[in-house]
């Protein structure tokens, strides 16, 4: 099968959608003529031009209370935010608007709004360009939390998100936007709330997010060959969460870790940790373990950035620690 | 109705009909809200009430122009604005109660109404983010190919807030369909426009952003019947946006309940008074559009007996489901694709 970037593919999913739905409409700053500052939208402004594609001032909070109105009179607007650190600029737009209108109409408007945008720590982005936040939007009730790591899981994850009536936050890392891998040409989509087991393992569970996902199958290799065999889930979407998959894994394996590069107080990983004692406490041989990223903003220079990320090598002891317990 | 027509007015100004519709519609607002007044008192209220008494030209001649297709956004004073977009008022009152029978079946109260079956996109209990939502239907809009308009009402305080900046910004750049309605009443709570505006001035705001902007009398529901007309029409006919600064007053306290002293003086508030928007319509029709007070006396019963019945129906009106607290969180599952 061909192999394409995860850029290329969410691409290809909004070319499609974009064809077939004449009510979706991107916004953003560069997305017009320019194609996105990561390449989200080339070419699509020569086929739609500047109503579907449209280039916008540096207006965060006022083009998502746009899109959120938008979208609650027949059509579905894509907020292209290019770092989704600019998302905190339109917080009370998104939590206290988009999130809460379907519930308080009673159901009768719907919030057809995507949000994308890249997260996460790499290339010395620093404090301003790093962020990843999405265990605030976990918290809401209301929205749907996308974190793809392969360029398939990408297309057929966009895909549901652009028939979706709800608000998704896609978010995707900046570190495996260029990475390649097969992506059939034909349109697919993929349910939100189903895990992605990455890796086949029976002595201990790793649950990654993001870009911990590849870290952590590099770190599955150095393990193996001191026998340990690490089954790796890649949840894919945060809100819905898929906890089956995990306890079904838990249970196989007894010892569970979780991954992520988002700071450790009411992360992911606590809520992943909870759910897991709740409903398999009896299947854990040890202590469920945590391995996030330093609880501090994130540093420009390469040594200082490197140390408040989590590392291959964290990974490996981490797992190693964890199977001592 | 076009058959009681004896005036041929020129276009853009109101004819006998509709200046008896508006009057319809402003004394409705008023009733209502007297209701809601009593029964805040009475303890049938459980949450916030703001009310609109001395505002009602403003809803009453902006939604004249609109069409149920049309949506309106609007803020923590929005009864009026939903009764005049043809929200029945016991509806409204059910939803004060917190019954199953309310606009949203009881999960807003008086600043969250929703009937969008009726162009009634919702009011927020949040300053600001109705003018952005009004700028975002006006996107749909224009992108649809329909003529429908947005339309956002909003107070003098929400023109300090950055959504005004940027949703007007917006609008202006797309030329969208919108109406920026501001109801200058000169208060935010207690604060002064006068004290919190570096320039008071919001109807000469709209040429900052490029749209037409056009100040008037607020109470005048003539004037801003013939103004909203004009700014609708453009919107229809692709003319972009327009920003109407009404200037107004609320003769009761913020919220029912609240203390009213202290800010304002007493002479303050009778002058407005004597400056009633109901009262001055009444006077009109009966002057300038030679309406007999016995047609004006019919309304007046009329809608008299409609309030009296829309309370008896919001108080015998049930409770929600507590079972149905969580439901539409989110939307029910998509169906899967096809293509
Ligand atoms: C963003 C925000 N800040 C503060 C409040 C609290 N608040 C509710 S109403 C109000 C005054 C609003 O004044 P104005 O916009 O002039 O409307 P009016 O009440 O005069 O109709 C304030 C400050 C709020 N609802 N939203
Ligand atoms: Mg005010």
């Amino acid at each position: 099968m061909r192999e394409i970037t995860l850029i290329e593919a969410t691409r290809e999913a909004l070319a499609a959608a974009m064809a077939r739905d004449k009510t979706i409409f991107v916004v953003g700053e560069g997305i017009g003529p320019r194609g996105g500052n990561f390449n989200t939208t080339t070419g699509l402004y020569d086929l739609y031009g500047p109503e579907r594609l449209r280039d916008m001032p540096i207006s965060e909070r006022g083009f998502v209370g746009m899109c959120a109105g938008a979208a609650m009179t027949g059509s579905r607007p894509i907020v292209d935010f290019m770092f989704v650190d600019f998302i905190l600029d339109a917080m009370g737009e998104l939590i206290n608007q988009a999130a809460k209108i379907q519930y308080m109409s009673s159901g009768r408007l719907k919030m057809p709004l995507i949000l994308r945008g890249c997260i996460g720590i790499g290339h010395s982005a620093a404090t301003h360009h790093s962020g990843s936040y999405f265990p605030h939007f976990v918290n809401i009730p209301g929205f749907r939390v996308v974190v793809p790591t392969t360029p398939y899981d990408a297309k057929g994850l966009f895909a549901t998100a652009l028939v979706s009536d709800d608000p998704v936050i896609f978010l995707e890392h900046k570190s495996i936007l260029f990475h390649k891998g097969a992506v059939p040409e034909e349109e697919y989509t993929i349910p939100f709330g189903q895990a992605r087991v990455a890796r086949a393992g029976q002595h201990c569970t790793v649950v990654a997010v993001g870009a911990m996902v590849g870290k952590t199958l590099q770190a599955c290799e150095r393990l193996a060959l001191a026998g340990i065999e690490v089954e790796v889930i890649d949840p894919r979407t945060l809100n819905p969460l898929d906890i089956q998959t995990v306890l079904a894994s838990v249970h196989k394996t007894g010892r569970l870790l979780i991954v992520d590069e988002t700071f450790q107080p009411c992360g992911i990983g606590a809520e992943i940790a909870a759910q897991v004692v709740e409903q398999g406490f009896d299947d854990l041989d040890a202590p469920v373990c945590r391995l996030n990223g330093a609880y501090a903003p994130t540093p420009y220079s390469p040594t200082l950035e490197a140390a408040v990320v989590p590392n291959v090598e964290e990974i490996v002891r981490a797992v190693e620690t964890l199977m001592a317990a | 109705m076009s058959a009681q027509q004896t005036t041929d007015p020129a276009p853009g100004q109101i004819d006998r009909s509709a200046a008896l519709e508006c009057y319809r519609v402003m004394l409705t607002i008023r009733r209502t809200e007297e209701q809601l007044a009593r029964s805040h008192q009475q303890g049938l209220i459980h949450g916030a009430c703001h009310t609109y008494v001395g505002q009602e030209a403003i809803a009453a001649g902006v939604c004249a122009h609109l069409r149920p297709d049309d949506a309106v956004f609007s803020t923590h004073r929005g009864h009026g604005h939903a009764l005049a977009k043809g929200m029945p008022p016991h509806e409204l009152i059910a939803e004060l109660f917190g019954r199953a029978t309310g606009c949203s079946r009881g999960r807003g109260g008086s600043m969250h109404l929703f009937a969008p079956e009726i162009g009634m996109m919702g009011t927020s209990g949040i300053v600001g983010p109705c003018i952005l939502q009004a700028t975002g239907a006006g996107y749909s809009f224009q992108l649809l190919k329909t003529d429908r308009v947005g339309v956002a009402f909003f107070g003098d305080g929400a023109v300090n807030n950055g959504a005004f900046h940027e949703g007007l910004n917006l609008a202006s750049i797309c030329r969208l369909p919108v109406l920026f309605v501001c109801e200058n009443n000169q208060y935010a709570t207690e604060i002064s426009f006068a004290y919190a505006a570096g320039n008071p001035q919001v109807g000469m705001r709209g040429s900052a952003y490029g749209m037409p902007g056009v100040t008037l009398d607020g109470n005048d529901v003539v004037a801003v019947y013939q103004a909203a007309g004009e700014a609708v029409a453009r919107a229809r006919a692709g003319g972009g946006p327009t920003l109407l600064e009404c200037r107004t007053y609320r003769t009761r306290a913020h919220a029912e309940g609240m203390r009213d002293v202290g800010y304002r003086t007493q002479e303050e508030v009778e002058r407005w008074k004597a400056q009633d928007p109901i009262a001055r319509c009444r006077s009109y029709l009966l002057q300038k559009q030679a309406v007999a007070v016995d047609a004006l006396e019919q309304i007046e019963a009329d809608v008299q007996t409609t309030v009296t019945e829309a309370e008896r129906f919001a108080r015998n009106s049930p409770w929600p489901e507590a079972a149905t607290a969580c439901q539409h969180v989110y939307s029910e599952p998509a169906q899967p694709a096809s293509h």
